[in-house]
């Protein structure tokens, strides 16, 4: 068995322990440092890349909810102004509805008491034409001419007796 | 063609040992020490050139997003890296590039090996037991160095009779002892077994003319068959050493 001849152990041994040593410090010194810090570089990336991202979900969430609440504010102020307006109409509506009906009372009152007074002027021409008119009829029928105030009470009482007094 | 076939391979075909045999390429000799560039050194060159230049040449561009040869070196640094974070824990991480670099030079002389007409370093057990024998020396003095002669208390079972003491302090001390030559046996055997029963049967390919055919079909589930058992003696090594340096750091009890 060529394993047991021990001619080549120290050969062996010497370029073992030579080369050993070389690999021990190329990957110690060179090669682990640059893997590990290519790893830790590619986490730290990520961890960047992902921190980055979760700040700008937590503006684009931030702007949601500032455009909501603008939404909500322009929209609660929107009613409110409609219902001032509203209101403001209805009550100069109401005033001017006021105003209307107290001038349109007014003349009502006005043309009353005109129609009362020319009905009380009418009514006293129908007295004065009545007594003319009796007392023509008066003179015509028996000659004599009755006087004035004679015919004006039958007249006035003939026309209580109609009920225009 | 039997014949043929046979003749070609000489005696060589039939001695399925001959590839583990170290020849001199350059004769050196370092006073009294034989420092020979054996086909055995030729081979750990190989080996380590090969790791360095993997490690360092996929990691050039230190690319954000890694090529595929730079995310095998980033994996292998990962899957040690948590080996030894499980196994050792926190502060077993500077002893990381020594089980890295142990990793990497048992695996690739086992993978290298799997080449045709290469020579498998792994498969004398002179080198396994340089290893073994290195790993268990420094993980025995960092014991002593960390715990004082408390590191004894690691051979007496905890919760155990003080009358049982006597007889299993012993038997504790000689498992302990017994570790370096399991570890090294193990890597060992395996790359020997594997080499040899390929070689064997590779060589009845050769002889058997047409029928070869049953061999070689044999062969390629075998090949298959050995670069899993590769990969997996040289994971049981770095783990192994990883269970070893977590004793001696935190002596748990067992």
């Amino acid at each position: 068995m060529p394993q047991l001849d021990s001619q080549w152990f120290v050969p062996q041994l010497v370029w073992l322990a030579l080369t050993f040593l070389f690999l021990y410090i190329v990957m110690a010194r060179v090669a682990l440092p640059r893997v590990g810090g290519i790893i830790e570089e590619r986490r730290d990336r990520i961890a960047d890349d992902l921190e980055k991202a979760n700040q700008l979900q937590q503006q684009a969430e931030q702007a949601l909810a500032d455009y909501e609440e603008a939404l909500a504010q322009a929209r609660s102020r929107a009613m409110a102004i409609a219902n001032d307006t509203r209101e403001k109409l209805k009550a100069e509506m109401d005033e001017m509805r006021a105003e209307a009906d107290a001038k349109f009372n007014a003349q009502l009152q006005e043309a009353e008491q005109r129609i009362a007074a020319m009905k009380d002027q009418a009514l006293s021409n129908v007295k004065d034409v009545a007594s003319e008119a009796a007392t023509e009829l008066v003179s015509h029928l028996i000659g004599t001419s009755a006087s004035a105030s004679q015919v004006s009470s039958a007249v006035e009482a003939e026309l209580a007796q109609s009920g225009h007094a | 063609m039997a014949s043929e076939g046979a003749d070609g391979h000489g005696s060589k075909g039939i001695d399925p040992m001959h590839q583990f045999e170290v020849k001199s390429l350059v004769d050196i000799q370092l006073g009294p020490v034989d420092a020979s560039f054996t086909n055995a050194s030729l081979w750990m060159v190989i080996v380590v050139v090969t790791i360095c230049a993997f490690m360092l040449l996929s990691t050039s561009r230190r690319a954000l997003i890694p090529s595929r040869l730079q995310s095998l070196a980033e994996m292998s640094y990962e899957f040690i890296a948590n080996m030894v974070r499980d196994n050792v824990g926190k502060d077993g991480m500077g002893y990381f590039p020594f089980i890295f670099s142990l990793f990497m030079f048992v695996l690739f002389a086992n993978m290298l090996g799997m080449i045709p007409w290469s020579f498998t370093v792994t498969s004398h057990i002179i080198v396994t037991f340089a290893m073994a024998l290195f790993i268990f020396i420094g993980v025995t003095l960092l014991g002593f160095i960390k715990h004082g002669l408390g590191f004894i208390g690691f051979f007496v079972p905890s919760g155990l009779p003080v009358a049982l003491v006597p007889v299993l302090f012993p038997i504790e001390v000689i498992s302990y002892l017994t570790r370096p030559i399991s570890l090294s046996v193990r890597l060992f055997a395996n790359m020997l077994a594997g080499h040899t029963m390929l070689k064997v049967f590779a060589s009845f390919v050769g002889l058997m003319g047409i029928w070869g055919v049953a061999p070689l079909v044999f062969m390629v589930g075998l090949t298959g068959l050995e670069f899993l058992v590769a990969f997996l003696q040289a994971y049981v090594f770095a783990i192994l050493t990883c269970i070893y340096l977590n004793d001696a750091l935190h002596m748990h009890s067992h």
